[in-house]
């Protein structure tokens, strides 16, 4: 078992649609590094080039957002939920 | 500074009377912007302040619109709900306008809408049903549907993205306002596509009045995006019904970055607005680089203050 990744629906085109995914790794960046090996081009909407997170994305684990905890660097383990939630709403109807 | 009268029809007139707050609606300043990048000999660069609205936002003009013509129209009974989907700004101008006329309100929002805007709907006594971010603003569509169809009797449904009275409120009154304060002189609007209730309305007002005016609508990225535009890019996008493309002649891509930068640039000069009116001064920065003359008019959406909790203005941690 690995960790839950909820993907919005705009980024749902890098997932072949799918709403979950499941991936391995002990912290968040390292599950985003293992999400882009399969589904390429998710880890670069989600972190800028110097690997932080983005300004408008807010990355959720079990809940709790990340940056109030340990940021890209958040301890993860198997079973637990992880989701990227765009900071504003309103943006997308699609 | 130049202030706008208000123009409203003689119907609106006894709902003004009864509820004055709303009253206030309209007839906002048109102020000129000048900024390092816009400055140029015989272009002049002017902002429709939409946040001197009451609910603090370009919505309260549709919204007003809207409701008075479904209560004239008797499909807005006073044992009806108002019930529509929004991100924010509408759900402040539906709650608002809705509880001055003694209406209930009932709002289907994104969970992901900013905090500040659930506050200020919630201070008004408005129920909100919210559905999952990840879904986007598309199941708060979805839902909002659902509901409608399950109990018609209930609930009066406005429907923002297809209602006529939306794109109206713009024709007979932003508009008239903009032809107003610029003596006609207005040569390009810059606006975007959030219902397409401000684009298609002063885009074909504009349109009848004034041969050679100019249309441009900024396209915002697909992801984050930016609150309250819709990138209508994708097959997969949906299009308001009531917005009208051939309003528009010329498209500007601005990502949620350049409409933060311009956020920040406005702040410094005074005007603390949010992240549409950012993108739309991106826009009309493209505008300006290529014309020699003209009077270029855009709208400041809605106030900075309702985007501390997105990060538009830098976090606390």
């Amino acid at each position: 078992m690995g960790v839950m990744v909820r993907i919005p629906t705009p980024l749902r085109k890098f997932t072949g649609g799918k709403a979950e995914v499941e991936v391995d790794g002990s912290s968040v960046r390292e599950v985003f590094n293992n999400i882009d090996s399969v589904h390429k081009g998710i880890r670069e909407k989600v972190f800028d080039e110097a690997g932080t997170i983005r300004r408008f994305i807010n990355v959720f684990v079990n809940g709790e957002d990340v940056r109030h905890l340990q940021g890209p660097d958040t301890s993860v383990e198997p079973g637990d939920e992880l989701s990227i939630v765009p900071a504003i709403a309103g943006g997308r109807a699609d | 500074m130049k202030s706008g009268p208000v123009h409203l029809p003689a119907a609106h007139k006894p709902f003004l009377e009864k509820c004055p707050v709303l009253s206030l609606i309209g007839g906002t300043p048109l102020v000129r912007i000048r900024l390092p990048g816009l400055e140029k000999p015989n272009v002049e660069v002017y902002a429709k302040v939409e946040y001197f609205n009451p609910g603090g936002s370009i919505k309260d003009r549709s919204v007003l619109w809207m409701l008075l013509d479904a209560i004239r129209d008797g499909c807005l009974s006073p044992d009806k709900t108002v019930l529509d989907s929004t991100s924010g700004n509408a759900g402040i101008a539906y709650s608002m306008i809705g509880k001055a006329l003694g209406y209930k309100v009932k709002l289907v929002m994104p969970g992901n809408a900013s905090s500040e805007r659930k506050l200020r709907i919630r201070a008004h006594g408005t129920e909100i049903h919210y559905t999952d971010p990840l879904e986007g603003y598309d199941e708060a569509l979805r839902e909002v549907h659902r509901q409608a169809e399950a109990s018609p009797e209930k609930y009066f449904f406005c429907d923002q993205y297809r209602n006529n009275n939306n794109w109206r409120a713009h024709f007979y009154t932003t508009a008239h306002e903009i032809l107003e304060q610029t003596n006609r002189k207005v040569t390009h609007f810059v606006g975007g596509v959030g219902t397409g209730g401000t684009i298609t309305g002063v885009g074909r007002r504009l349109k009848e009045e004034l041969k050679s005016i100019e249309v441009v609508c900024i396209m915002p990225d697909a992801f984050p995006g930016i609150e309250g535009l819709k990138p209508l890019e994708s097959p997969e996008d949906i299009v308001p019904e009531i917005f009208d493309p051939s309003v528009v002649d010329t498209k500007v891509k601005v990502s949620i970055e350049e409409a933060y930068d311009y956020c920040q640039k406005l702040a410094r000069i005074g005007f603390f607005v949010g992240q549409s009116s950012g993108a739309y001064i991106k826009g009309v920065e493209s505008v300006v680089e290529r014309i020699d003359r003209g009077v270029v008019v855009t709208v400041f959406n809605d106030f900075g203050e309702r985007y501390f909790s997105t990060g538009l203005w830098g976090r606390n941690d």
